[in-house]
């Protein structure tokens, strides 16, 4: 390797760098940076021209100064002149500059893209390189509106090199991932795939990427690539180890390509074509027989590639789970591997079983490995590898061995790393309901976890164990002793407390004859707990007290002395007091049988899945578990209660859940009606503030940053186009209130402005900020919690009723689940104007306040005109075009009643705010107003001019609208007489 | 890959490649929380954790940490060798690479990357192909003379 290809003598950027290096504290190395910037500011801002090595060496520094994490404003132009030098080294600077700091200014993205193309056309490949690299790196939308229909064309001519035909693949898959939309592939296909077959390894290690994500989304169109795939895989596998040359790394053979191919068959089912079938089958069985061979090195590069292929095959086969022999081989191949000396390997094994186990083809062969996987959860050092291996178990526990893995999985759980306990505690709650045959066996699970890792019981745990005692009553004797004894310790845990006072209010009688737990003595024991405890906890024990009045009536006279007593029934805290206060009074001036009624033991609850399954699920998101097994819990999960589990969204079973177990706040007794609205702080008024303030939206980088809301920019994994639309993950299941009849009103409130509060009743005030730019608009939404008391489950969901759909595109943001009182959450919605429309957008707000569900729906404030760019024209202008639109379907008009003082200004204004163009000395008579304006749709621009005549003696307007198309001016003029 | 972080032992960042658009905060906030994470873990463990929804694949070579995030059907020991190729790229390029070489000549290393991996995916696993294309480019800036193509360089400003 040449020497010189070293630094390429930029000196001025090495001594710049010693010198950061020699800074002894951050604010000499700030200190420096800042004189540095100075001065590239000057330079860059000085009459003499810099020379092409100067401006290089000065986007050099810059972008290392930004790679050092200070930001960086400026010299993003001179980045671009560098693009266009004919001298490589300054081109490929100014491309690097961008990669890093991508702006979406669109002046420079224009110009940026005015380079790339020029390079892409120039036919220098190492230049077409470049600029296609920079696309990749870039991958923003506005690149692949400019070179998406470009790229396949590079990728598939007979001319194009190698090395760009590799750049354009990947590049095209990197638009792709970003703007599925544009990246339209239709007459390419079959050239595409037939890349599998170049001879270049290069051309098909890159390509078969592309393929693979394009099989995903269409794998109908890409299903030749299976046999063309297979083919190819089974020359690498059968190749001797030098075949390949230069693309055998370490005595594999192609590794990095095996892999892709593996992967990309299990975008598809096995071969239907039996010989294609049995040279897969072959080929994975070498596979597998390779592994068993002495290594061909002693390096570890050897075996991690060799491994590699390995662990990909092994996830083909699983992928089929029809090929019992090889899940067989597969698994004790995973076998060696847990106990093999590399860690790495070790963790993998571990974590590749675990999907086998789900299949029944293999579930018994990784059973049998049960013994080395406990030991693993033992004596593993690494933390990551033992949550691996506790994973393993709870995949491969039965009926046959539950009570054993749940075992070890609570003896691990005393020492087990804070890092892991509540998944490992959600884990070993489910295994025991689920594969519980006598419940006491359950009961005593659940309390021995409390009482081992009861910080890290969570609510559903506790609710779950109660939901499952109420309704199994051969179970609730055994519960109540059970808990008995556990309250016995001096010591116990508060979420033993909660179990113990729910489960004796209700069961304490099934104990009560024996003497060494008397009613007396019960209560005495809960009581001793009292003090200790949060404010929820009390409110549930009181709750068990009034219980146990009607259990026992004995025990009223102490009960009620204790409810008397200025702790409680004075109680700074509200719900004590109220409940106090409530349960003394019920408990003087009830009868017995008025008593018994509303005391009576707890009914059953409804059948539903798991709260716990859900609460894992949601923990770990698809994939973590496998979904056999989620639906396998549900199924056992029902299976326990005595029937069919009903089946619900996730969150919706756990709302539920809460609104009907013992939620201390929830009101046991329903003794108060409704949410208390009163119980707003007085400050609720003032809610909104600041939501209009620029504190609220960076109003900077508002327009700026506006784009087409198939771009996510903030989420880690992109979220496809469709995504966004569908309610989220946490939504509540139960169906979207009608819209309120109001909405049309608010709907109209908006139509000449943008900011706002859209919507208030006593719980909740919404507010509105919007912007719009040409067919795009992103609107933010401010949802005020009025209340003190939090709002959970909060979803929202934004939805295109029918003929809006292909019209609108309209993409919310997810939105904070969870709203405290008094406090006020932001969501973003980013809407696209595909053609023009006349229905508004719904929003539908769900969420849970004081455990009732709120549900409703309103139209968001989108309107067509929203869309407008003002169009300025002379008088003579305007007539001609009113002229050209002559065509009555045109044409809308309306004669209507003037709802508000006809003052001009105000009039002025509400036609500003329409967003025309409000144009002086045009209708010859002073008094009207005139105005023009184009509508910009992605499909097409509709032209929309309007006149308004006010007539003050008869307080009458007469409003004409003329629109190239006849569904704007009907629409608009709709809109328009509602607001004067 | 969604994204790769050299960073020394003693947490400086000395390169960040991102396949996934995020925005700066993200960025500093992701590399911040998994710089961490990485150097607290112990020689011996393992070179794979789960991270939110990723998998995270390291490997230490000297005083420097190299670190990928791939997805969850990504493959993690073809990653590790992924950051080995490339650690063999930079030795071949710089001859016995150190962390220094990578800090003053930074926009090398940038560029060897992309003629590697691109988009996040193996662009060119031939260590022989990836080292002509970039010895082609060095050779390129040698011998390119202003006089090259009509326009100087200044005309364009």
């Amino acid at each position: 390797m040449p020497a010189v290809s070293k630094g390429d003598g930029m000196r001025g950027l090495a001594v710049f760098i010693s010198d950061i290096r020699n800074c002894k504290s951050k604010e000499a190395e700030i200190k420096r940076i800042n004189k540095e910037l100075a001065n590239i500011r000057s330079k860059f801002k000085g009459d003499k021209a810099l020379d092409g090595y100067s401006k290089k060496k000065y986007v050099c520094k810059l972008l290392f100064i930004f790679l050092l994490g200070h930001d960086i404003d400026f010299g993003h132009m001179e980045a671009v002149n560098l693009l266009s030098s004919n001298k490589y080294t300054e081109k490929q600077i100014g491309y690097l500059f961008i990669s890093v700091l991508v702006n979406s200014n669109s002046e420079l993205i224009r110009l940026i893209n005015n380079a790339i193309k020029n390079d892409l056309s120039s036919r220098n490949p190492t230049f077409m390189c470049l600029a296609l690299h920079c696309i990749a790196n870039v991958g923003s939308r506005e690149m692949a509106e400019a070179f998406a229909g470009e790229i396949p064309r590079i990728l598939v001519a007979g001319d194009t090199m190698d090395s760009v035909k590799q750049s354009a693949a990947l590049c095209l898959l990197r638009l792709y991932k970003t703007s599925p939309d544009l990246v339209l592939m239709g007459e390419w296909t079959s050239r595409v795939v037939h890349l599998l077959n170049d001879q270049h390894m290069g051309v098909v290690t890159a390509a078969i990427s592309l393929i693979t994500c394009l099989s995903q989304k269409n794998p109908d169109e890409f299903k030749t690539c299976v046999s063309l795939a297979v083919s190819r895989l089974s020359r690498i596998v059968s190749s001797a180890s030098t075949d390949l040359q230069d693309y055998t790394y370490y005595f594999v053979p192609a590794p990095w390509l095996s892999c892709k191919l593996l992967r990309l068959l299990q975008c598809y089912p096995p071969p239907e074509d039996g010989a294609v079938k049995g040279r897969l089958v072959e080929c994975l069985e070498t596979i597998l027989n390779k592994a068993q061979e002495p290594p061909k090195s002693k390096k570890v590069q050897h075996s991690n590639a060799k491994n590699a292929i390995l662990f990909e095959a092994i996830s083909l086969i699983i992928h089929y789970d029809s090929e019992p022999n090889l899940l067989v081989r597969a698994c004790n191949q995973l076998g060696q591997f847990l106990q093999h000396r590399e860690t790495n390997l070790r963790y993998l094994a571990l974590e590749s079983m675990c999907t086998l186990a789900s299949s029944e083809f293999s579930h018994e062969a990784v059973k049998t490995h049960i013994e080395t996987v406990i030991n693993a959860l033992k004596t593993e050092r690494d933390v990551s590898v033992r949550q691996r291996a506790a994973d393993l178990l709870y995949a491969m526990c039965d009926r046959s061995n539950a009570k054993q893995i749940v075992a070890e999985m609570l003896s691990y759980l005393e020492t087990a790393d804070y890092s892991i306990r509540e998944e490992m505690v959600l884990k070993v709650a489910i295994l025991a309901e689920k594969y519980a045959v006598d419940y006491s066996w359950y009961v005593d699970t659940i309390l021995n976890l409390i009482r081992i890792a009861g910080d890290y019981v969570s609510e559903e745990v506790w609710y779950r164990v109660i939901q499952i005692v109420i309704n199994r009553d051969d179970v609730q004797g055994y519960a109540a002793k059970t808990v008995f004894e556990a309250l016995q310790a001096p010591a116990c845990h508060e979420n033993m407390v909660k179990v113990g006072g729910y489960i004796l209010g209700e069961f304490g009688n099934l104990i009560a004859g024996d003497p060494r737990s008397s009613p007396l003595v019960q209560f005495n024991l809960l009581h001793s707990k009292f003090h200790l405890c949060s404010v929820p906890t009390r409110a549930l024990l009181l709750s068990a007290y009034i219980k146990f009045i009607n259990l026992f009536p004995e025990t009223k006279s102490t009960i009620q002395e204790v409810l008397r007593s200025d702790s409680q029934i004075r109680n700074s805290d509200v719900e004590l007091q109220q409940r106090a206060v409530e349960y003394l009074k019920l408990s003087s001036i009830a009868s017995t049988d008025v008593l018994a009624t509303v005391l009576e033991e707890m009914p059953p609850f409804p059948e539903r899945e798991s709260s716990i399954l859900a609460k894992l699920k949601k923990k770990k998101g698809p994939g973590a578990v496998s979904v056999n097994e989620l639906e396998e819990g549900k199924r056992e999960g029902g299976e326990l209660n005595g029937g069919g589990g009903e089946r619900g969204g996730d969150n919706s079973t756990i709302a539920a859940s809460n609104a009907s177990t013992p939620s201390p706040s929830a009101d046991l007794l329903g003794l108060r009606t409704g949410p208390q609205v009163s119980a707003a702080p007085p400050s609720a008024g003032s809610l909104l503030v600041d939501v209009f303030s620029e504190a609220g939206v960076n109003d900077d980088g508002f327009l700026r940053d506006l784009e087409p809301p198939t771009e996510s920019s903030d989420s880690l994994l992109a979220e496809g186009p469709g995504d966004s639309d569908s309610a989220p993950p946490s939504a509540v299941s139960e169906d979207a209130a009608p819209p309120l009849p109001e909405s049309n009103e608010l709907l109209n409130k908006f139509v000449c402005k943008n900011n706002g509060v859209l919507f208030e009743n006593q719980l909740l005030q919404i507010g509105i900020k919007s912007e719009y730019r040409q067919n795009l608009g992103r609107m933010y939404l401010f949802y005020g919690n009025k209340t003190s008391v939090q709002f959970v489950t909060f979803t929202t969901t934004v939805s295109c009723p029918g003929e809006l759909h292909p019209q609108l595109n309209v993409q919310a943001k997810p939105v904070e689940p969870l709203i405290e009182g008094g406090a006020q959450v932001q969501q973003v919605i980013n809407i696209e104007c595909l053609g023009d429309f006349c229905e508004a957008p719904l929003l539908n707000i769900k969420f849970r306040y004081g455990g009732a569900l709120q549900n409703l729906s309103l139209k968001l404030p989108v309107t067509i005109n929203k869309f407008f760019q003002p169009t300025e024209m002379a008088s003579h202008d305007f007539f001609q075009r009113w002229k050209q639109l002559s065509q009555p379907q045109q044409e809308a008009q309306k004669i209507f009643k003037a709802s508000h003082a006809m003052d001009t200004e105000v009039i002025k204004a509400k036609l500003l705010g329409l967003g025309m163009a409000l144009l002086e000395n045009v209708d010859p008579n002073p008094e009207n107003f005139v105005c023009a304006g184009v509508i910009q749709t992605k499909a097409q621009q509709v032209g929309s001019l309007l006149r308004l005549e006010p007539n003050a003696q008869a307080q009458m307007y007469r409003l004409t609208l003329r629109s190239s198309k006849d569904t704007v001016s009907k629409r608009l003029c709709e809109l328009l007489a509602e607001q004067f | 890959m969604q994204f790769m972080l050299l960073f020394s032992r003693q947490g400086k960042l000395r390169l960040q490649k991102w396949y996934v658009p995020l925005c700066d905060k993200e960025k500093k906030k992701i590399t911040r929380e998994l710089v961490q994470t990485v150097l607290a873990r112990k020689p011996k463990m393992c070179s794979f954790l789960e991270w939110r929804d990723l998998k995270i694949v390291y490997k230490r070579y000297a005083s420097l940490y190299f670190c990928c995030a791939i997805e969850d059907q990504d493959n993690e020991l073809i990653t590790l060798e992924i950051i080995h190729r490339y650690v063999e790229l930079l030795d071949k390029y710089f001859g016995s690479v150190c962390e220094l070489d990578i800090i003053f000549n930074f926009e090398k290393a940038y560029f060897i990357l992309d003629e590697f991996l691109l988009g996040g995916e193996a662009q060119e696993t031939s260590k022989k192909n990836v080292l002509k294309a970039i010895e082609q480019a060095d050779l390129l800036q040698e011998s390119q003379p202003e006089d090259w193509g009509g326009l100087a360089n200044d005309e364009i400003l």
